[in-house]
């Protein structure tokens, strides 16, 4: 027993190890002075920090970066609490067709994505390739799956349908059922489905590379850019870039800790949730069998 | 009766938006793509040629074989890694246990262009590691070019077993003690618990989980781009140089090529629907 318990030790040190390394030499090289035949860095430095935070690209392609984020994420949630909201409740025949429409991008790769947008918007009426708008556009279908689950979700939660018949038997019309009585409601359940965008578009490269590219650097363009010049500074841009993703989630992991008491399974992989489900039907079932 | 059918309108109204950005950015594009691959390189003459021509090449065929033969080497690695990682996960109590959790769920957001970044420094021509080895004589690495086949598979490997243990894992609270505790009743060894009950629970979580990382690797372009640009031959890098690069553009070839990559995916989709379907009819 005792020796299978070593093993375990092993197997799941290892896979840590090897999840790490890469990070942590990442960090290392970045606040490294000289390191070319030692194992850890003969000294340290900040510098390549201080020369990182003076660049002033890189500063444009954070405000880039966060000009698409909060534009995409803030259309996706104007856009969709009300869509949601109205079909589940009014057009329930309807659904269907909303969940395929919302998950269907989830199958689809930026790239395949891409080649079409390009197509669409390169001639005719609308020519916005090559422009942020075209971004926004192709990020609001990005984040369609985890916006459209964080927000169902909510509504399933706090069971929107007989808030609103309530709301309406006292006297309330829809709109002030919806503003005043679901809208606050859902507003911290629809928190982690937003930030998870955020962090999800932080680190899109594939649209931003293919439909826009060097014409408006984000801090993934501006990443790449960078790679081939100082490997210290990249280093650093990377940390920096890494930290802010480990906020974001951090953060999403600690609201959806204190909702869920399972926090493991609420990262950007949530909407494969619906897989589990399958799962732990299954198992019940097995266990109706015995 | 007139007052609700005038709020059904207004209320349909206010679906206008999205049904526009569906159309706009998702249906329409899509559409267009498969539209696009039926016509020749002048834009005007419809045809298959483009379709022909990818079959007819050694070169795209070689493209997709790569990013074929990639995505299941990596796929199959990364579940039987997970599948071994997470079964020894479960052995520790619930708080470390949600620590590591927490470790690969940090970790599964480390990809695209600063994951291979960050081989770069450690494997790459002047690499920490490259450069470590070889100045203490260890010549595991002298042949291994990060830039290469090889080296993708690393990458690809790296992220794909964070994701691979995070969906494998909550299969295995499936299997419940008592089981086991039956199993050992009835005379079944530990082996024979897991040959004629664990795994077969295990198996549509393993399949599912194998046919979403086969996808996850077919439609990367971050890594790659990063890490050997054009260097390599795969299929989403072909699809991006023969779209949106400098020289020669052609778009009609390029949607015919990523209507065969989303094919794919959407044949992983459905055998991974299918698999299930008979997995649990063989339950019943």
């Amino acid at each position: 027993m005792k020796a299978s318990l070593t093993f375990h030790k092993l197997m799941v040190g290892l896979l840590v190890i090897y999840l790490l390394i890469p990070l942590v030499g990442t960090l290392l090289f970045s606040i490294a002075g000289k390191w070319d035949h030692t194992i850890l860095p003969e000294s340290y430095t900040m510098k390549w920090y201080i020369e990182l935070f003076q660049d002033e690209r890189f500063y444009d392609a954070f405000r880039r970066t966060l000009f698409l984020i909060v534009m995409s994420v803030g259309l996706s949630v104007v856009i969709m609490l009300p869509t949601i909201f109205i079909i589940t409740v009014y057009f329930s025949k309807w659904e269907g067709f909303l969940q395929a429409a919302a998950m269907l991008p989830y199958g689809i790769p930026p790239i395949v994505g891409a080649v079409g947008l390009i197509k669409v918007y390169s001639d005719g009426p609308i020519q916005i390739a090559g422009t942020p708008w075209i971004l926004i556009g192709a990020y609001f279908i990005t984040i369609l799956p985890f916006m459209y689950q964080g927000i169902r979700n909510s509504l399933r939660t706090v069971n929107a349908v007989q808030l609103v018949d309530a709301a309406e038997l006292l006297g309330a019309t829809k709109f002030q059922a919806f503003r005043t009585v679901v809208f606050p409601n859902i507003i911290s359940g629809i928190l982690v489905s937003t930030l998870l965008s955020v962090a999800l578009l932080f680190s899109e490269f594939a649209f931003a590379n293919l439909l826009v590219g060097g014409r408006f650097e984000t801090i993934q363009i501006y990443l790449a850019d960078k790679l081939n010049s100082s490997g210290h500074l990249t280093s650093a841009i990377v940390i920096t870039y890494y930290s802010m993703i480990l906020l974001l989630t951090g953060t999403v992991l600690k609201l959806s800790f204190r909702k869920e008491k399972n926090p493991v399974v609420s990262n950007k992989n949530r909407i494969l949730s619906l897989f589990k489900k399958q799962y732990r039907h299954k198992n019940t079932a097995l266990e109706g069998e015995k | 009766m007139r007052k609700i059918k005038k709020q059904k309108i207004y209320l349909l109204a206010l679906l206008l938006p999205f049904i526009t950005f569906v159309i706009g950015f998702e249906i329409g594009p899509l559409v267009a793509m498969i539209k696009n691959s039926f016509y020749a390189d002048d834009g005007i003459q419809v045809t298959i040629n483009q379709y022909i021509t990818i079959f007819k090449s050694k070169f795209y065929l070689q493209a997709i074989q790569n990013s074929l033969v990639i995505s299941l080497f990596s796929a199959v690695t990364s579940v039987i890694i997970a599948v071994i990682a997470a079964y020894s996960l479960t052995k520790f109590s619930q708080k470390i246990q949600n620590r590591l959790l927490m470790i690969t769920n940090m970790t599964s957001n480390f990809e695209g262009i600063p994951l291979s970044f960050s081989y770069i420094i450690l494997l790459g021509n002047n690499g920490l590691f490259t450069l470590l080895f070889s100045k203490i004589g260890w010549d595991v690495f002298a042949d291994f070019n990060l830039y290469s086949w090889t080296g993708l598979i690393l990458v690809y490997i790296y992220f794909q077993i964070p994701l691979a243990v995070m969906l494998i894992y909550p299969s295995y609270q499936g299997i419940k003690k008592q089981w086991k505790e039956a199993s050992s009743l009835l005379g079944g060894s530990t082996s024979s618990f897991w040959l004629h009950i664990g795994i077969p629970v295990l198996l549509p979580s393993i399949v599912g989980t194998f046919s979403i990382l086969f996808a996850n690797a077919m439609g990367a372009y971050a890594t790659a781009y990063a890490l050997v640009g054009s260097n390599y031959n795969l299929l989403s890098l072909q699809i991006a140089s023969l779209v949106a690069s400098d020289v020669a553009l052609k778009p009609q070839l390029g949607s015919a090529m990523g209507v065969l990559l989303a094919a794919t995916m959407i044949g992983a989709m459905w055998f991974n629907e299918r698999m299930m379907r008979r997995i649990r009819r063989d339950l019943r």
